[in-house]
């Protein structure tokens, strides 16, 4: 039973179709990756997800519902949207930030729990440390971060997260798909968008492929993740390679990497997209 | 990846001693000055004599009476509407200030800058010169309103683009709102008779001067509106300044808010603009202040900034009537005058922190 569906969903700025007859399906306790090219539509479908464009074409339906039609505020408590780059036109501080992620609970029972909820968002986002310091003081890590806490604390079912690993570093990128995995297991239904391939492959159930405004491929990531439809989405040659886990008994892991030229060798041409 | 979680509660604690500290102060402030200011003038009333004055009209038998005897009288038919204008105005232009300045995202917004005043202003003018006296002594707050409210949603319109609002643009779009709000007095100031000019010009300046309690109980009620709709706003005004987006993915209608928003603005400039003229800066000086001190959250900035606003301009108002003996100086004049070099100190460090005129 899907929690997230969207429905031949298309999306055109004037002329130009940034989406085009998208289908997808998310259910509860699934953490599905988007990934693809520059301009391939990801960030689009993410906000067309959380109901910010409504499609020139299509719907999206959030518990059976139509996006538009509900009411912002139990939307709110229902989806939480991380999106790439947050700019804050004041200097509050970190606490704070964390603590706007509370609103949708404001005159609900559960606006009791708001100091335990976020001091534990904080604790999994590792900005604790940085609770007092202005958010436009903060690195780009340290501000992503800070995002994903809030995130977090409005405890929502629905997770859509827009390149939220883009700025960090290998432990908290690690770190935060390790949490969001966790809100998975605990019933959350999970969209990241993801550039990293090797990463999409370690921590998503599902891994769908967008390119030119349309979905490519949908499926298990060692099923979509293969060299032909890589090296053909991203016109350029990628390899993909299967290692076994460095723990016993676990499935081999995904390591997906383009294909190099020597170094001060022309790069490769471009590989033709095979239709 | 996890601390204490004392660690959280430490700077919460230090932010709430600051914010308790500057309420305590600033209405501890508020009093001081109101009672100074109630007994300084030509005629003068010791501070003593000013509370027992005010507690007996409480019915407590307490304190002495002014000792002259035309102290009561001066007291209450001309020094305390006039503080308690004071009051109300310094409330609303500082209020109005946070509130737009939270709408816009930008700290440099302020009614006079944007031109909202101005549109105030020209609503104003149009009662002066008129002598419309359709509503009573709600007349002039009326067309100011009405003025305030056209300016204010020009410069929403006009000003915006992509959800944000540039440096460049709202200064700019305040200059031209100003520069068509200054032709339309111009013009209104050529219609009127030479007492509607006098009129206009000493009201240009800005002036509590001849303040009675018909005009105190028009402006009060509108500041009393304005002030609780901003409180209530506040947290949904915390919210904006993640973005519009952000703050839609939060639950908040922006679009309803931002309406909201800038009718507020419109009641309490046109509330502080009515009976006192433009009076500039307080909006843009009092909230920037209160979030050096204690941060920009909405909750504390907004009734922060209403006390912060009444007392600076208790204060001004009796510098501008004790600078000068015999004199009583255009209260506006003294805001400018201070509040313009602030002004300029204030696109300066904005300049440096956002790296350009974005």
């Amino acid at each position: 039973m899907s929690v997230l569906r969207a429905e031949g969903v298309r999306v055109a700025y004037g002329a130009h179709t940034v989406l085009d007859g998208v289908d997808l399906e998310v259910a509860a306790g699934e953490v599905v990756a988007l990934v693809g090219p520059n301009g391939a539509g990801k960030s689009t479908l993410l906000s067309v997800l959380g109901g910010d464009p409504r499609p020139d074409a299509g719907r999206v339906l959030l518990d059976g519902v139509e996006l538009q039609a509900q009411d912002l505020r139990r939307l709110a408590r229902r989806r939480a949207v991380m999106l790439q780059e947050t700019r804050l036109s004041f200097p509050f501080r970190v606490e704070e930030v964390v603590h706007m992620g509370r609103h949708p609970w404001r005159g609900t029972p559960q606006e009791d729990g708001d100091d335990a909820v976020v001091a534990a968002a904080m604790s999994d986002a590792d900005v604790v440390h940085l609770a007092a310091r202005t958010f436009p003081t903060l690195s780009g890590g340290e501000k992503a971060r800070t995002s994903f806490a809030r995130t977090l604390a409005q405890q929502a079912p629905v997770l859509l997260l827009d390149e939220p690993t883009a700025a960090l570093d290998v432990r908290h990128q690690e770190a935060l798909l390790a949490r969001v995995r966790q809100a998975a297991r605990e019933g959350a239904a999970v969209v990241v968008v993801l550039h990293d391939l090797t990463l999409a492959a370690a921590w998503a159930d599902r891994v769908v492929v967008l390119a030119d405004g349309r979905v490519r491929a949908d499926g298990a990531p060692a099923d979509v993740l293969t060299s032909d439809l890589l090296s053909a989405v991203y016109q350029h040659p990628v390899d993909v390679w299967h290692r076994p886990s460095g723990v016993p008994g676990a499935p081999a892991e995904i390591v997906v990497l383009p294909v190099r030229a020597p170094r001060d060798a022309a790069p490769p041409a471009p590989t033709q997209e095979t239709p | 990846m996890s601390a204490p979680a004392g660690a959280v509660a430490a700077p919460q604690r230090g932010t709430a001693w600051r914010r308790s500290a500057l309420f305590v102060g600033l209405a501890v402030a508020l009093v001081v000055l109101a009672v100074v200011a109630a007994g300084t003038g030509q005629l003068r009333v010791p501070p003593a004599e000013v509370l027992g004055s005010v507690l007996h009209r409480l019915g407590l038998d307490v304190g002495p009476l002014p000792a002259h005897q035309h102290g009561e009288q001066a007291l209450w038919t001309i020094r305390f509407p006039r503080v308690v204008m004071a009051m109300l105005v310094g409330a609303a232009l500082a209020t109005g200030g946070a509130v737009l300045q939270g709408v816009f995202g930008n700290p440099l917004a302020d009614p006079g800058i944007v031109g909202v005043s101005s549109g105030a202003a020209v609503g104003a003018c149009l009662v002066i010169v008129t002598g419309w006296t359709f509503a009573g002594p709600w007349t002039v707050a009326l067309l100011a309103f009405v003025g305030g409210l056209a300016a204010t949603l020009l410069v929403y319109l006009t000003a915006r683009g992509g959800g944000r609002t540039e440096v460049v643009t709202l200064v700019l779009t305040g200059v031209a709102v100003n520069a068509v709000g200054g032709a339309a007095v111009a013009f209104l100031t050529f219609l009127g008779d030479t007492q509607a000019r006098e009129q206009i010009v000493f009201w240009q300046l800005g002036s509590l001067n001849g303040t009675r309690w018909v005009y105190v109980a028009v402006v009060a009620p509108l500041v009393l509106v304005g002030l609780v709709a901003a409180v209530l706003m506040s947290h949904r005004l915390d919210l904006l300044a993640l973005g519009e987006r952000p703050a839609r993915h939060l639950g908040v209608d922006v679009e309803r808010l931002r309406v909201g928003a800038v009718v507020v603005v419109a009641v309490l400039t046109a509330a502080a603009v009515a009976f006192c003229g433009v009076i500039g800066f307080v909006g843009l000086v009092v909230p920037h202040l209160v979030r050096m001190l204690v941060g920009p959250s909405h909750a504390v900035l907004v009734p922060a900034s209403a006390l912060g606003g009444a007392v600076l301009l208790v204060g001004a108002d009796l510098v501008a009537r004790t600078a000068v003996p015999y004199a009583d100086l255009p209260i506006g004049m003294l805001t400018a005058l201070v509040g313009g070099p602030f002004f300029f100190w204030l696109i300066r460090r904005t300049r440096r922190s956002a790296g350009g005129w974005a």
